[in-house]
């Protein structure tokens, strides 16, 4: 456990701090050739190229350090840190620009007020703060560098292939592809820096670089409505920037000056509770939970890649990694609940709305705010038990939503919609596609997939914690909510209409190798996650809880014998079958031609069109959003309320 | 704590106590109804009938659909009575029911389509009730496992009422029984002609009234966990249960699905937190 | 002994029928005559059923629907015209907008006269037709066939 003096235990990683610098700085200098690179194949090459560096030195990671523990490297921390600061002052101007041209004076006033604070810390306390190591890394850190280096590359693989046919349907936008692979490159640098910093105002660099990658790129297409939702985007991350700015002061003047995120976790609650409820704050708009969900679903305009990899897998897992990191502090406080009990809301309450979409994205991007406030709710609990179940959200959470948002992609440029309607039938246009969807769909709520089982952790963790009921009940009815709508889109897809054209032609490589090794992940962390959680997680969880959880020996055993069921099943439709007689579908005894039309009344000629339930007036978006707006923000208020109390009495 | 006999026994047995159950219930049915009705073993000519038809589908995935719906459902109830974990039962039970909703999807046909939407309104309003019973029983017997929590030696219904009464209320709708039959029923054909299984046909078709059976047994398995302290008492409610089931199924009519939803989540968030709140309260959790 | 004829499930089919011999059949479900004790369901499907009960005759708008019900009913299969209309026309057997009985359409095994039927000689028809349901079971030729949907032809449902 760590102690209480300043640094006894913190392990010096010694010099060996290269594997980091490599992925901090590698995806910048791809960032700097793909700004220069116009020609197709040169920019494939290098992507690619750069793709299986950053997944290879990711795993290259995970074997050579993946078993050492927390390890901390010092880092030429007074330069760095004011290189950090001139290039956030570059951005404030950048950003103020924006807003000035684009009168959005919210944001200029939040990026004045931000930048004043700053420039305020780095006159007044930055020559007194020392953080003696800026760098570290552990298994949690390992396991974040897995997800932004294998996932993010893949996407970065299919965006090469997705931006071909982007700009393809969209003739009229223009074309800054070297600036969109630029900044995505930027951007999974940014990742890198963010969850291998120990120093906190690195951390804050890192989170405002990926705010200005998400703005940039809900952007890109520079639509009118893109450029609002870019900047709604913008305003509520920047809400969070400038909370994790004033939670830096309050370290800086009330709390001895301490800087560093192990040192914050081993100081004492209640001293550091205020600034990291402030930072938990940063992380609920980070990860777009109520009241501020509305910046992720507008982000959907951006195209699937973005989507995919900022949306979804990587970016906002960084506001709940920060809140996974800050837990110990929340665990046993009122804040903590309350912190939870948002998590859980917004769990419920997007889990509701998914179900009255029927745009394909925003029912994803509903899924994601509800993913994401599961993991609030475990975070906010703090339990040993709640961290594994949310540290297993996060790895399952990522592969299957991403390859969601993928597999939508291509989908959507093939059928010319995001309709899920028009999804009807999906197995018989576009098999393969449909059929690595349904395993995405299916490993998002079914068992034995990793959601589920993630689910279930988050049950026993619950349970298990005081007054923990209450989540539990509210975890019982999100869950039922998800299985609605998931189960009829997976429906949708598997419909076995009459022969049509399939569409699934000239479909580029690249995208099937992202489709399918994602798939293949779905499905192989099932069988391998025993050996994550005993080599990655629990281990993490001994070292900063003192107990670990995981699942029993009986119960992997037959959760490894339905995967086998489950994978060999299907297989049953591809044997040769003695030829069953095919019956047409009963219509009430019309005779109906293949494709199910009829003729009605006076000899007219009808079409059958099948569609899903959404339930709109119990689930619409406005009434649901509207309920959790104002409830969440009453809960957001009790939490710092209660933090301050807390920070006033001690 | 894994019993393969358990496991076993119900794989060989439940398919004839499903049967004569179901056999029993359409009898008691007829008399409630003021006739005779068929004989108690009805329900096994139903089946054999099935399979000596020919052969029939409605395209070549269904049969893959209705197959993994028996597996699955086997497996549940497998697991339930080697004393397994109840979550994952749970979890299971809702596996195979998705199979279930997918072969009816599959179908390009609109009774069926309705059918499997309702029957996944019918799965979102009894989940909650089913997870929140399994919860009760851990805060009581602080363990998942069935195993565990049917040798509990007290009467974990005094423990849960309000939680048994939820349960019992989504029974109905687990049973298929009126009024909250509302995707697919055994009696006369409903507004949506068959629902769930308008398309499935012949063999195929005996295979998902087999699968019933099984699921039959395994919900009553569940009930009798409330009971499990005294296995003559236990088996005694069970079949008050399943009476009073028979009664409410012939006593109403089918209500709209609305009702259903509404009622179901209204019941099994009341208990639920009533009930849990009251054992935290007095330190059993 | 097939299961067949311990489980006969009827799809009950009104075609030009005036509703009498339809009230008939539905009389042999209720406590009176309970045909479930013989365990007949009234399934509302064609795909369940192994009987075809129908009332009525033939008429160019239902001409499709019966073949097409028949159709889907898998096999082995019997259909039994109810009423003296099913059999043969009845008294509109030379009105100009009836075809005739139901064995115009599609092969007919049991016939079951009176206008209206008597529920006693429905459940009797029921009865015959169980047996011959059992003879085609155990027919050599009862096996899969390969039946193609019926096609819509063209102008035949304009009218």
């Amino acid at each position: 456990m760590i102690n209480n003096e300043k640094y006894p235990y913190f392990k010096d990683g010694g010099q060996r701090v290269q594997l980091l610098l490599f992925l901090i700085l590698g995806p910048l200098i791809t960032a700097f050739f793909m700004l220069l690179v116009r020609k197709e194949g040169e920019r494939n090459w290098i992507v690619k190229l750069s793709a299986l560096g950053i997944g290879a030195v990711t795993i290259l990671l995970l074997v050579s350090l993946g078993d050492k523990g927390t390890l901390y490297y010092s880092f030429a921390a007074e330069s760095t840190s004011f290189l950090m600061f001139f290039i956030e002052m570059i951005i404030a101007v950048f950003i103020l620009y924006l807003g000035i041209k684009y009168k959005n004076y919210l944001v200029v006033g939040l990026t004045l007020l931000q930048t004043a604070m700053m420039l305020y810390f780095e006159v007044f306390y930055a020559p007194t703060i020392e953080v003696k190591y800026s760098l570290f890394i552990d298994q949690f850190s390992i396991i974040m560098a897995l997800i932004i280096g294998i996932i993010g590359s893949l996407i970065c693989v299919y965006a090469l292939s997705y931006m071909n046919d982007f700009h393809e349907h969209h003739k009229g936008l223009p074309d800054r592809r070297n600036i969109f692979f630029c900044i995505m490159f930027v951007f999974l640098s940014a990742m890198f820096g963010l969850v291998f910093s120990n120093n906190l105002l690195w951390v804050l660099f890192f989170w405002e670089i990926t705010t200005l990658c998400s703005f940039l790129l809900i952007g890109y297409t520079k639509t009118e409505e893109a450029t609002n939702n870019a900047f709604t985007a913008l305003w509520m991350n920047m809400l969070g920037g400038v909370a994790f700015v004033v939670a830096i002061l309050y370290l800086a003047t009330q709390a001895g000056g301490i800087m560093g995120l192990g040192e914050v976790l081993a100081s004492g609650k209640a001293i550091v509770l205020i600034p990291v409820v402030l930072i938990g704050f940063a992380g609920l708009t980070k990860a777009a939970q109520l009241p501020f969900s509305s910046w992720l679903v507008g982000a959907m305009v951006a195209p699937t890649p973005v989507s995919a990899l900022l949306h979804s897998s990587t970016m906002v897992k960084a506001g709940v990694y920060i809140l996974v990191r800050l837990a110990p502090i929340f665990q046993a406080t009122f804040s903590g609940y309350v912190l939870a009990f948002i998590g859980a809301l917004t769990f419920l309450f997007a889990s509701g709305i998914a179900i009255s979409q029927s745009n394909a994205k925003r029912v994803l991007a509903y899924s994601t705010i509800a993913n994401l406030g599961l993991i609030v709710a475990c975070a906010g609990i703090g339990t040993y038990e709640a961290i594994w179940a949310a540290i297993l959200l996060i790895i399952f959470h990522a592969i299957s939503k991403s390859l969601l948002f993928l597999s939508v992609g291509t989908v959507e440029h093939r059928i010319e919609s995001r309709d899920i309607e028009d999804m009807n039938g999906l197995i018989m246009r576009m098999p393969r596609i449909a059929a690595v969807m349904v395993i995405g769909i299916a490993g998002m709520f079914l068992a034995p997939f990793g959601m589920l089982i993630s689910k279930w952790a988050a049950i026993r963790a619950f349970i298990d914690a005081p007054y923990g009921f209450v989540f539990v009940i509210i975890l019982a009815f999100g869950s039922a909510l998800t299985l609605f709508f998931w189960a009829k889109w997976m429906g949708r897809l598997l419909v076995v209409t009459p022969k049509q054209e399939n569409l699934e032609t000239h479909i580029d490589s690249n995208i099937w190798i992202a489709l399918i090794s994602l798939a293949g992940l779905t499905a192989i962390t099932c069988f391998i996650f025993p050996a994550i959680s005993s080599t990655l997680i629990e281990p993490f969880l001994l070292q900063n809880y003192g107990n670990v959880a995981q699942l029993s020996q009986d119960n992997i055993i037959i959760m490894i014998m339905m995967l086998f069921m489950i994978v060999l099943l299907p297989l049953s439709i591809l044997l040769p079958q003695r030829k069953h007689r095919h019956l047409t579908p009963y219509m009430g005894g019309m005779t109906t031609n293949a494709d199910m039309s009829f003729y009605g009344a006076i000899g007219l000629k009808r079409d059958m069109k099948l569609s899903n339930y959404y339930i709109t007036s119990w689930f619409g978006e406005v009434k649901l959003q509207t309920l959790g707006i104002y409830l969440c923000t009453g809960l957001i208020g009790i939490m710092f309320v209660s933090a301050a109390y807390v920070g006033a009495i001690i | 704590m894994i019993f393969i006999v358990g496991a076993v026994a119900f794989i060989l047995l439940a398919p004839v106590i499903g049967g004569l159950i179901a056999g029993v219930d359409r009898k008691i049915s007829a008399h409630m109804q003021g006739r005779v009705g068929p004989p108690i073993f009805q329900p096994f000519y139903d089946v054999g009938k099935l399979f000596e038809k020919e052969k029939t589908v409605a395209n070549d995935t269904q049969r893959f659909y209705a197959i993994s719906y028996f597996i699955f459902m086997i497996f549940t109830g497998a697991l339930f009575f080697a004393g397994g974990d109840l979550l994952l039962v749970i979890f299971a039970l809702t596996l195979a029911q998705i199979f279930l909703v997918l072969g009816a999807y599959s179908a390009n046909s609109p009774y069926s389509h309705i059918g499997a939407e309702r029957e996944l309104i019918q799965i979102m309003a009894y989940e909650p009730m089913v997870i929140i019973a399994a919860v009760g029983m851990y805060v009581v017997t602080k363990s998942f496992n069935v195993g565990t929590i049917g040798s509990y030696p007290q009467p974990l219904v005094l423990f849960l009422p309000a939680i048994f009464i939820g349960f019992i209320y989504i029974l109905t709708i687990k049973l298929r029984k009126s009024p909250f039959d509302i995707s697919t029923s055994h009696h006369a054909h409903q507004e949506i002609v068959k629902g769930v299984t308008t398309e499935f046909s012949g063999p195929t078709l005996g295979l998902i009234e087999v699968t019933h059976w099984y699921e039959t047994v395994f919900l009553l398995g569940f009930v009798y966990l409330f009971f499990a302290f005294s296995p003559l008492i236990g088996i005694i409610a069970v079949v008050l249960v399943y009476l009073l089931e028979l009664l409410i199924d012939n006593a109403s009519a089918r209500v709209k699905w609305q009702l259903v939803m509404k009622s179901s989540w209204l019941i099994a968030a009341i208990a639920g937190v009533v009930n849990l709140a009251v054992l935290y309260y007095l330190g059993v959790g | 002994m097939t299961y067949l004829s311990k489980s006969p499930w009827i799809l009950h089919y009104d075609a030009t029928s005036c509703n009498g011999c339809d009230i008939e059949v539905l009389a042999c479900l209720t406590p009176m005559y309970d045909v479930e004790r013989f365990g007949i369901i009234n399934t509302g499907n064609p795909k369940h059923a192994d009987i075809f009960v129908i009332t009525g005759s033939v008429n160019e708008q239902n001409r499709e629907v019966v073949r097409n019900l028949y159709e889907q009913i898998p096999n082995p299969k019997v259909v039994v015209a109810v009423g003296i209309c099913a059999t043969s026309g009845g008294v509109f057997r030379e009105c100009y907008n009836v075809a005739g009985g139901i064995d115009k359409i599609i092969p007919v095994d049991v016939y079951v006269p009176g206008c209206a039927a008597r529920p006693e000689s429905i459940i009797d028809g029921i009865v015959v037709a169980l047996g011959i349901l059992e003879k085609k079971r155990n027919s050599p030729h009862f096996g899969i066939q390969e039946q193609k949907p019926v096609e819509l032809q063209q102008g035949e449902g304009a009218q």
